[in-house]
């Protein structure tokens, strides 16, 4: 029989089945995001196809309602572990009244929402980094013993915001994972042209944390990473740097055309390692799925993402007037 | 009451909110040990220990970015900036970041932090330590811009963008940390942002400023009522959002408006002010607005004839001030 590495790492057979049921689900929200896109009815998807195993394995080794999260916009599959629901993605694709991010403010992938901690964020990429330091640094001086996680993009990492930050908190020695999404592109521009270091992981030694660098398409393995990071964090030793190597499976947005800057042949042999299908291989082998469970999974999520587009669909829009309110709190 | 100067009120404004309040927190370059380049912080590290007197790393992003995830959870950061010139790497994190946290997450999240920055010059700081970087934060909505030119209103205005709900910038002028003083209450006290001030009453001629030209205006004024002219002397204290109301009631009064910052006068807050006379006040008009600014030039020159010709002074408002009184 094959090791149960899950287990290997302190991960139980129901919540590996859990982490595969989040990764479905956020597979199956954006893949209808797109299909609704193509029909006219959402404006813009922003995709998290290829990264669901990095995100959810990531947010498995954070404590939901203790831990706070400073996202970047692919962060679908983090989000929903912490409480985002099918209905609240849908709500936020149409831009209706009641999107938990932003009141339909901003566009999809801007996630936010005190009651998830999840901080809201904005478009210019990695501004996120110094706020989760500072949210870190907040709950040091408050005595208080959560963990701060700032995820982003390898392009981002290029960002003073990323390095003043990560700066910032290892001097401070602040709880904070920087967990950085390498998925290979910055929309066009491929790793190479955007770091002369091996790897992003590297970046760490310049700010005195440690740098690791995890097979993104693997969850128990970038929970393995994340659990280490997140102990060290609560025992006051400091930051994490994690890059998750991955690949961003389709084009960067509903706006993008990928044939342009890479070819089929690359996308076709990455999807090979589509961390879905990889994982639910694990799951297989080690006797945790079957035809049947595994239908009845995906059966679960069609309801829920059917369900979520109904509703969604349906709902209200802000009132036009509602453009004027909350520019102060008094 | 004590006379104080104008720095010291900002660091009683500062002394007294961090007893009052223990989430209120400094971070800066150099405000720890050194007490701030200009000693606005002197004393605070001793008094509140170096947790929340944080001497930060050389990143002006970082500083203010830091302070908006502090402030997002909870806390009440003040942010100081050395110079105003130095805060264009921190642009995006207040303009992007804190302006906007409210009204993008649906009043889910706000944004409590204060960014202080010296401005102007007159200190043979040049181009770098002497800019007037104002008129680039007053259109930014969800931000609120403070300027004082007095003690008194310092410590006010202050303690009052420390308790706001949502970003202040507070601009310092540099040159009126220990030429200005004035009387001012040790007890507490706040003043409201967003309301101008009435510096001195007159019949004759309105004339606007804040910062360090508004104390010009106030000795010219002094000058021209020897001759007779009564200048009514408005001083805007908030410069976003502007307090329109003030504005067109100092402008209606005597019908004729002169204009004065030190900041350049081509997209200043000048303008700004003058549009809002010229939408709602023409037909009280009795002359063209005035505006007696900065020059278009990039920056204020180290040289220091060239520093003086870039300055304003009394005798620079005076004179526009008697041209405008005799149009």
């Amino acid at each position: 029989m094959t090791t149960k590495r899950h287990e290997q790492v302190g991960l139980t057979d129901a919540q590996v089945l859990d982490m595969y049921y989040y990764m479905l689900l956020a597979r199956k929200i954006d893949e209808r995001q797109w299909l609704l896109n193509r029909a006219g009815k959402v404006p813009f998807v922003i995709s998290c196809q290829g990264q669901e195993a990095a995100q959810v394995g990531a947010a498995f080794a954070l404590e939901k309602d203790r831990d706070f999260l400073c996202p970047y916009y692919r962060d679908l599959g983090l989000v929903l572990v912490f409480g985002q629901t099918a209905r609240d993605c849908m709500l936020s694709a149409f831009a209706k009244a009641e999107d938990p991010n932003s009141g339909g403010r901003q566009m999809p992938g801007h996630f936010g929402g005190k009651k998830y901690n999840i901080l809201t964020g904005s478009s210019p990429v990695t501004t996120q980094v110094p706020h989760a330091v500072g949210m870190a640094l907040a709950g040091k001086m408050q005595n208080k013993d959560f963990v701060v996680y700032a995820s982003f993009g390898e392009g981002s990492s290029n960002q003073g915001d990323f390095h003043e930050g990560a700066n910032f908190a290892g001097v401070h020695k602040l709880p904070v994972i920087f967990f950085c999404e390498n998925n290979k592109y910055a929309i066009s521009v491929p790793l190479k042209k955007q770091l002369a270091c091996e790897s992003v992981a590297d970046r760490a030694i310049g700010y005195g944390f440690p740098g690791v660098s995890v097979d993104g398409n693997d969850p128990i393995e970038v929970y393995r990473v994340m659990k280490e990071a997140v102990d060290r964090a609560r025992r006051g030793e400091g930051p994490t740097l994690i890059e998750a190597v991955m690949y961003r499976l389709v084009p960067h947005s509903s706006d993008d055309d990928d044939r342009v800057y890479r070819t089929r042949e690359e996308v076709e042999e990455a999807k090979k390692k589509d961390p879905l299908i990889v994982f639910a291989a694990y799951l297989r082998e080690v006797g945790l799925l079957d035809e049947n469970t595994e239908a009845d999974m995906l059966a679960r999520v069609q309801l829920e993402v059917d369900e979520a587009t109904e509703y969604a669909e349906n709902a209200p829009y802000p009132t036009p007037e509602s453009t004027l309110t909350h520019v102060y709190g008094n | 009451m004590a006379v104080i100067s104008f720095i010291d009120a900002i660091t009683m404004a500062m002394r007294e909110e961090m007893r009052r309040d223990p989430n209120v927190f400094v971070l800066g370059e150099d405000v720890g040990v050194r007490g701030g380049v200009f000693r606005a912080t002197n004393g605070l590290i001793e008094e509140f220990g170096e947790a929340r007197v944080i001497d930060t790393p050389l990143a002006e992003s970082a500083i203010v970015g830091v302070g908006i995830g502090a402030a997002a959870y909870g806390m009440r950061p003040i942010a100081e900036i050395q110079f105003a010139d130095f805060i264009m790497p921190a642009v995006n994190q207040i303009v992007s970041e804190a302006a906007k946290m409210r009204y993008r997450s649906n009043n889910d999240w706000n944004c409590p932090i204060t960014i202080r920055a010296p401005f102007g010059g007159g200190v043979h700081g040049a181009l770098y330590h002497s800019q007037s970087v104002e008129a680039m934060f007053t259109n930014v909505p969800g931000l609120k811009v403070v300027a004082p030119s007095t003690p008194y209103d310092a410590k006010g205005l202050l303690k009052a963008a420390i308790r706001d709900d949502d970003p202040v910038l507070f601009f310092e002028h540099k040159r009126c940390y220990r030429l200005i003083k004035g009387e001012v209450p040790e007890h507490d006290y706040v003043l409201p942002i967003g309301k101008a001030d009435v510096k001195r009453e007159g019949t004759d001629i309105t004339v606007i400023s804040y910062g360090l030209t508004l104390h010009f205006c106030l000795q010219a004024a002094e000058k021209l009522a020897q001759e007779g002219i009564s200048a009514h002397v408005l001083d805007l204290r908030t410069l976003y959002p502007l307090d329109k109301e003030a504005i067109i009631e100092a402008a209606s009064k005597t019908g004729k408006v002169l204009i004065v910052h030190e900041d350049n006068k081509e997209g200043g807050v000048g303008g700004e002010v003058a549009a809002i006379i010229a939408e709602h006040c023409l037909f009280d008009l009795d002359a063209p607005i005035k505006r007696l600014c900065g020059p278009d030039v990039p920056a204020m020159p180290y040289s220091p004839p060239m520093e003086k010709f870039f300055m304003l002074n009394p005798e620079k408002v005076l004179e526009a001030m008697r041209e405008l009184a005799n149009f």
